[in-house]
């Protein structure tokens, strides 16, 4: 049923209606606890759309290669798992050898992200929706900007409130949240546009 | 043993609840409030994770070398999220389907990894799988709380008996994700007014 969706649908939708933080809900902690900053979130936004994009690529070989082929179907969760921590550290070897200035703009996020469940999210969507490489592969590009986007735009909101009195017992995380909901409200309304399921 | 049993409960279930006081968890804790059903069996099998998960890491905490911690911690707790998992398809095939890849989430699930790190670690395995085990059931009161308001005004349903007797206009963003978020929004927001006045008075 999937097999048919255009893959461009796919990375459309994935970043504005069905986006990972405000519709699914994955990848809330780090999201909730890194968004006092636009330029860390920020930075924290693009390091998981490269691990997102690199993981759902190597994670989809992995399942098609490996897991069906031996009928390790109940294994997957550890696999993945492996995968994306190995992943991880290898796009940050990588990334100090080559990109040295991106190394340390980036570095302290990159071992975060192996426990933020976007990614293993992400992967999950992806075997349970069926999807082919090419769709995978923007599937993952796509979850990855959703993501950037949604904390870029809760940091920059709530760098703007900076010293607004907000009423006692709701500062930091409470306020996050409401405001996270009010996005959410008007994520809802891109749904018309696309629609996957 | 440093902390009784009644402490451990009460620090858990109530004045340090990972949920609410914490902020770890959330993740899962959001997307499968729109059933109380759902929060139900997604708390009890969180529950059983974290407490075996407690369990194991501090039976094993001697053994383990500490440079290669998190990546052990993390491999037994998958171990018992398949169990879960794997008990969900054959028994409740259809809360099995509606919770998804949520399952598979509770290994990314931070209060794990958080009583792991924080308690396991350094606590007798007894002590640590209480500790977990309570945690648990914090997380999944939270949930409960949170997917009562949303199945009452969604569906006006409670564990899917109609209990909508006047007839009210249900509201259909209950069930979508922004209402999850200003629920639990809210909730912090109450809980922490709670806990303010003793702080004030403390320091």
């Amino acid at each position: 049923m999937t097999i048919d969706i255009n893959p461009l649908v796919i990375f459309f939708a994935s970043i504005l209606t069905s986006n990972m933080i405000l519709s699914n809900f994955l990848g809330m902690c780090s999201y909730i606890s890194i968004s006092g900053e636009y330029k860390t979130a920020s930075s924290l936004g693009k390091s998981v759309t490269l691990v997102m994009v690199f993981t759902t690529a190597l994670n989809y070989w992995i399942y098609k290669l490996i897991i069906v082929p031996l009928g390790l179907a109940y294994l997957q969760y550890v696999l993945f798992i492996m995968i994306i921590a190995a992943s991880v550290q290898i796009i940050e070897m990588a990334m100090d050898r080559l990109l040295p200035d991106l190394h340390i703009k980036l570095g302290i996020f990159l071992p975060l992200i192996t426990v933020n469940c976007a990614i293993l999210g992400t992967t999950l969507f992806m075997v349970i929706r069926d999807y082919n490489f090419i769709q995978s592969l923007l599937f993952g590009l796509g979850s990855g900007l959703g993501w950037w986007l949604a904390i870029s735009a809760l940091a920059a909101i709530r760098e703007k409130m900076g010293k607004t009195k907000v009423p006692r017992g709701l500062e930091g995380p409470g306020i996050a949240f409401i405001i996270t909901g009010i996005m959410a409200l008007a994520f809802i309304g891109f749904s018309g546009i696309f629609t996957i399921t | 043993m440093t902390e009784n049993i009644k402490e451990v409960i009460s620090r858990n279930v109530w004045k340090e609840n990972q949920v609410l006081r914490q902020i770890l968890g959330i993740c899962s804790c959001l997307a499968v409030t729109n059933l109380m059903i759902n929060s139900l069996v997604m708390g009890l099998g969180l529950t059983f994770v974290t407490a075996f998960s407690s369990l194991t890491i501090s039976l094993l905490r001697n053994a383990i070398p500490n440079r290669v911690r998190m990546i052990v911690q993390t491999l037994i707790i998958a171990a018992y999220v398949i169990l879960v998992d794997i008990f969900l398809k054959a028994n409740m095939t259809d809360i099995s389907k509606a919770l998804g890849p949520y399952v598979g989430l509770i290994i990314t699930n931070c209060i794990i990894m958080g009583r792991a790190e924080a308690y396991a670690q350094k606590n007798p395995p007894l002590i640590s799988m209480m500790d977990g085990f309570f945690a648990g059931l914090g997380y999944t009161a939270v949930l409960l709380i949170i997917s009562l308001f949303r199945e009452l005004l969604g569906f006006g349903t409670i564990f899917g008996f109609n209990v909508n007797f006047l007839g009210f206009e249900t509201w259909t963003i209950m069930v979508m994700p922004p209402a999850a978020f200003f629920l639990i929004g809210t909730l912090i927001w109450v809980t922490s007014n709670i806990f303010a006045p003793n702080k004030g008075k403390k320091s």
